[in-house]
């Protein structure tokens, strides 16, 4: 069964804000074996124009990811997440996610499109901070293979 | 936002310094703690084995966060970014061994987009193992 196109359009209710804290960049930081100071030294990240240590750029994915499984698990959805696969995943920013921030990520289903038996919907995540302004927006594409012919 | 780099010193054509990152088993493990993303495909050789894949494959979005660093240390600041997307084609096979897998990434400008805005696009190609792992793996990044 195809995912119903109806969906297209469908805003989730927006998460509890995230607070993004030094130590968890840090950590970030180390696991993808990136040395830059910004993502760790404060008096580095001022140094290049912002209040505190910045983010590295795919960061935010982990706050979009957690907030897409409202689509993900939507009963109506329908959709089974045993033949998904993560298709492609773009970032467009406002400015980087740094420490201190409070995220709140609102989700949306932007489009479902049906192509040699596979869905593919692409999931907008809106990230915001605590004054309500734009941070990132994450858009992941997900890829719901066709079940085998039995 | 400060990128070091300047926008009238790159010309479209311009190489940036290449990276070349290895990833091993505890790479992923180390990933998959800081990200939350727990997929056994990730670091389960029989899990990974009975859904198809020839082994345990790194995750995406650490090929992507690793890709990005090419852009990033060539630019001066990680807040330049102000685009970037990728098309995960082909995954990152990891044995389990001292060696793991080599992410390889090259990247140049592939144009200068705004005058104004000092933006430029990076185009990236990435491998591992000689074949592309990424497609369509475009940063835009806002110069001085």
């Amino acid at each position: 069964m195809p995912l119903d196109q109806s969906f297209v359009g469908r805003t989730y209710p927006p998460t509890a804000p995230y607070e993004v804290g030094r130590e968890k960049i840090r950590e970030f930081a180390v696991a993808i074996g990136d040395a830059n100071p910004a993502y760790t030294d404060p008096a580095a990240a001022r140094a290049l124009g912002h209040p505190d240590v910045i983010a590295p750029p795919t960061f935010p994915f982990a706050l979009s990811y957690q907030a897409a499984q409202q689509v993900l698990e939507d009963p109506e959805l329908g959709l089974d997440f045993s033949r998904v696969v993560h298709g492609d995943q773009k970032f467009r920013y406002t400015r980087p996610v740094r420490a201190g921030d409070r995220l709140v990520v609102t989700v949306s289903i932007e489009s479902i499109k049906s192509m040699a038996g596979n869905d593919l919907m692409t999931v907008s995540g809106e990230v915001h901070d605590a004054d309500g302004e734009h941070v990132v927006t994450s858009l992941m594409m997900l890829v719901a293979r066709a079940p085998e012919e039995v | 936002m400060a990128a070091k780099l300047t926008y009238d010193e790159v010309a479209t054509g311009t190489e940036l310094p290449p990276g070349v990152f290895p990833v091993t088993r505890a790479t992923l493990v180390r990933y998959a703690g800081a990200s939350g993303d727990f997929n056994p495909i990730h670091w389960n050789e029989k899990f990974a084995l009975e859904v198809g894949l020839p082994d345990v494959i790194a995750h995406g979005m650490f090929t992507m966060a690793s890709a990005i660093r090419v852009v990033t240390d060539w630019a001066g600041d990680p807040g330049a970014v102000v685009d970037y997307g990728v098309r995960f084609t082909r995954p990152v096979v990891v044995p389990n061994d001292d060696k793991g897998a080599v992410i390889e990434i090259t990247g140049k400008v592939a144009a200068k987009l705004d005058d104004e805005a000092r933006t430029v696009r990076v185009d990236l190609t990435v491998t591992a193992a000689g074949q592309k792992v990424l497609g369509m793996a475009r940063a835009v990044v806002r110069l001085a």
